[in-house]
């Protein structure tokens, strides 16, 4: 009886996964490996182009389980987009596993990688480059740039409805660096220290000069040392760090007691390495970004 | 100079000193506990048992977000289905209560995976799952210190059903009908010192604190209540130990905790006064006045 039920239940179960969504057939099928991403290559490809993720919104792309669903998804697609950097280190078996024909595109290609923040960290399957790019918008363009070519190669006919899209969306681009950059020179350069969870920002301290620092190293996988967390008070302490942020992606109760203990105030949700449900305020690359800088220049200009 | 090693960390941090409390009410709990599951004969329960409790927890995760008691909730319900339908097959068919526990815990760990994936959002599930005793606010605090005071009391009122049982079964059904509901009770308190666990140190490690300080008290007593007292005072040092290892060196805390347990254990294990190695091996002389 027990038996038969548990055999009921596993089916019922293996059914849920392997429903297919409805494709359009005459469109192109893209797959990018997380929602950000997902974001660029819709920017490009408009309506020529069908794009999934792998990673959906608010999801934390270091420690994704792929489901059978997903294997599927890669393997009927034309074309896959990672962001490369190790940032998704689950992705090359799926890749294979998928046995897909399509070709890797590895959207940050060209950009110049910085060195992770926090070399404490004690995974080592992620390499040694930082791999949240994307947060800075110069990069950003890199990307977009890169999915152009990649979908041109996959799907000649498109190429001036692509490369149309892409300067539009460039433009767009031009604008969001040229509004970072205004609000981030009203914060005085004394103030400009923030605490996140973990150290996504490496690439927005680089580019527009706001110091991040976190207890947990680029990747979220690695646990917080007492001796890490006690390093961060410190700072604070000496360095009267104006904010600490919390991140969509990671658990937010090691910043919030850091922030207890040192009277830091909290200044909200940053987003950082996924966008958010449609529900959010962050449901496109752009607004991700103003949304941080609103959090970033509240909490640090007043 | 030793201020500054063993002192200061705790006066000078107030995550220390809430880590600390942490711990210190966890080995409170778990040390009886542990002891007690080792007297039956039940030291993997805890390991099922926390693997039971891992997907319930997930559960009220995903449906109300990072609530203590949401996810608490979840986690107790788990672990109490988990429990008590293992009683009931055990004991009215012919699967024994080892395999009925295997089955059940393993299908409420599938069950738990299962939603979470359809869910679709993983936000850093394996941080909830893997506590973190540096990130012990007000609420959780208060919620292992009552689940160590419960545990305590309740254990004080069953207390002799329970060390009956364990040394002589046969003799407590015929005196008295309490060992039953002993049992139940019995099989509660380990949930609830589990879901405190794993609020401090994530449910794998959870079991740690629980097993390894029982298996040190194993080797140097052979009387219940010895035993449980040791078991307890070794779990509190690790606590400490643990965190200041952590502090001084930088590696994780919840690891290092149950790795200065294991620690006090493979002591215990060489020369342990009750059946430790080096005992056995050299037994010294016998019998002088």
């Amino acid at each position: 009886m027990l038996t038969r039920r548990q055999a009921l239940a596993a089916t019922a179960l293996a059914a849920l996964f392997v429903t297919p969504g409805a494709r359009a057939q005459d469109r192109l099928n893209v797959i990018a490996s997380f929602s950000i991403l997902g974001d660029f290559v819709k920017n490009v490809g408009g309506d020529r182009v069908e794009v999934a993720t792998l990673v959906g919104p608010n999801g934390n792309a270091h420690v994704y389980a792929p489901s059978p669903g997903d294997a599927k998804k890669v393997a009927d697609a034309k074309l896959v987009f990672v962001n490369g950097l190790g940032f998704e280190g689950w992705l090359e078996r799926l890749v294979k596993a998928s046995g897909t024909k399509a070709p890797i595109v590895v959207a940050t290609k060209g950009i110049k990688p910085l060195e992770r923040a926090g070399e404490h960290d004690h995974d080592h399957d992620h390499g040694r480059a930082d791999p949240h790019a994307w947060q800075s918008v110069a990069n950003a363009k890199i990307y977009v740039a890169n999915i152009r070519d990649a979908l041109i190669a996959a799907d000649p006919a498109g190429k001036d409805a692509y490369s149309a899209n892409a300067a539009a969306y460039l433009a767009k681009l031009d604008a969001l660096e040229r509004d970072v950059r205004e609000v981030i020179a009203k914060i005085p350069a004394d103030r400009r220290r923030v605490i996140t969870s973990h150290s996504a920002f490496g690439y927005f301290q680089d580019a527009y000069g706001v110091n991040f620092t976190a207890p947990q190293g680029v990747s979220t996988e690695a646990e917080a040392s007492a001796k890490d967390v006690a390093a961060i008070i410190a700072q604070i302490r000496k360095q009267k760090v104006a904010a600490v942020f919390l991140e969509n992606v990671t658990d937010p109760r090691l910043v919030e007691q850091v922030a207890r203990e040192t009277g830091a105030k909290v200044g909200g949700t940053l987003y950082s390495d996924a966008l958010t449900d449609d529900k959010g305020d962050a449901t496109t690359y752009v607004d991700l970004m103003r949304h941080n800088l609103r959090q970033l220049a509240s909490a640090l200009v007043s | 100079m030793l201020n500054d090693i063993f002192i200061a960390p705790f006066t000078e941090f107030e995550f220390m000193r809430r880590a600390l409390a942490g711990a210190l009410a966890l080995a409170l709990g778990a040390g009886p506990i542990g002891v007690f599951l080792m007297l039956r004969r039940m030291s993997l329960v805890g390991d099922a048992m926390a693997h039971a409790i891992l997907p319930g927890a997930a559960v009220g995760f995903l449906l109300s977000g990072l609530n203590l008691f949401a996810m608490t909730a979840g986690g107790l319900i788990a672990g109490f289905v988990v429990a008590v339908l293992t009683g009931l097959v055990a004991r009215t068919t012919e699967l024994k209560e080892d395999a009925a526990l295997a089955t059940f815990y393993l299908l409420s760990l599938a069950v738990g995976v299962t939603i979470i994936s359809l869910k679709g959002t993983n936000i850093d599930l394996l941080h909830v799952l893997f506590g973190n005793v540096l990130a012990l606010d007000d609420q959780t605090l208060l919620l292992i210190a009552a689940n160590a005071t419960i545990t305590l009391i309740v254990l004080a009122v069953i207390y002799r059903p329970l060390v009956i049982e364990c040394v002589d079964p046969g003799f407590m059904r015929t005196v008295s009908s309490a060992g039953g509901p002993a049992h139940l009770a019995f099989l509660v308190l380990v949930v609830v010192n589990l879901v405190s666990g794993f609020h401090a140190l994530g449910t794998l490690l959870a079991v740690g604190i629980m097993m390894l300080p029982a298996a040190i008290g194993r080797f140097w007593a052979r009387d219940t209540t010895l035993m449980i007292l040791i078991a307890t005072a070794s779990g509190v040092v690790a606590g400490y130990a643990g965190l200041l290892v952590s502090f001084h060196f930088g590696v994780a805390s919840g690891p290092a905790i149950i790795l200065i347990a294991g620690a006090l254990y493979l002591s215990s294990l060489l020369f342990g006064r009750v059946g430790g190695l080096v005992r056995q091996a050299f037994p010294g002389r016998h019998l002088e006045a």
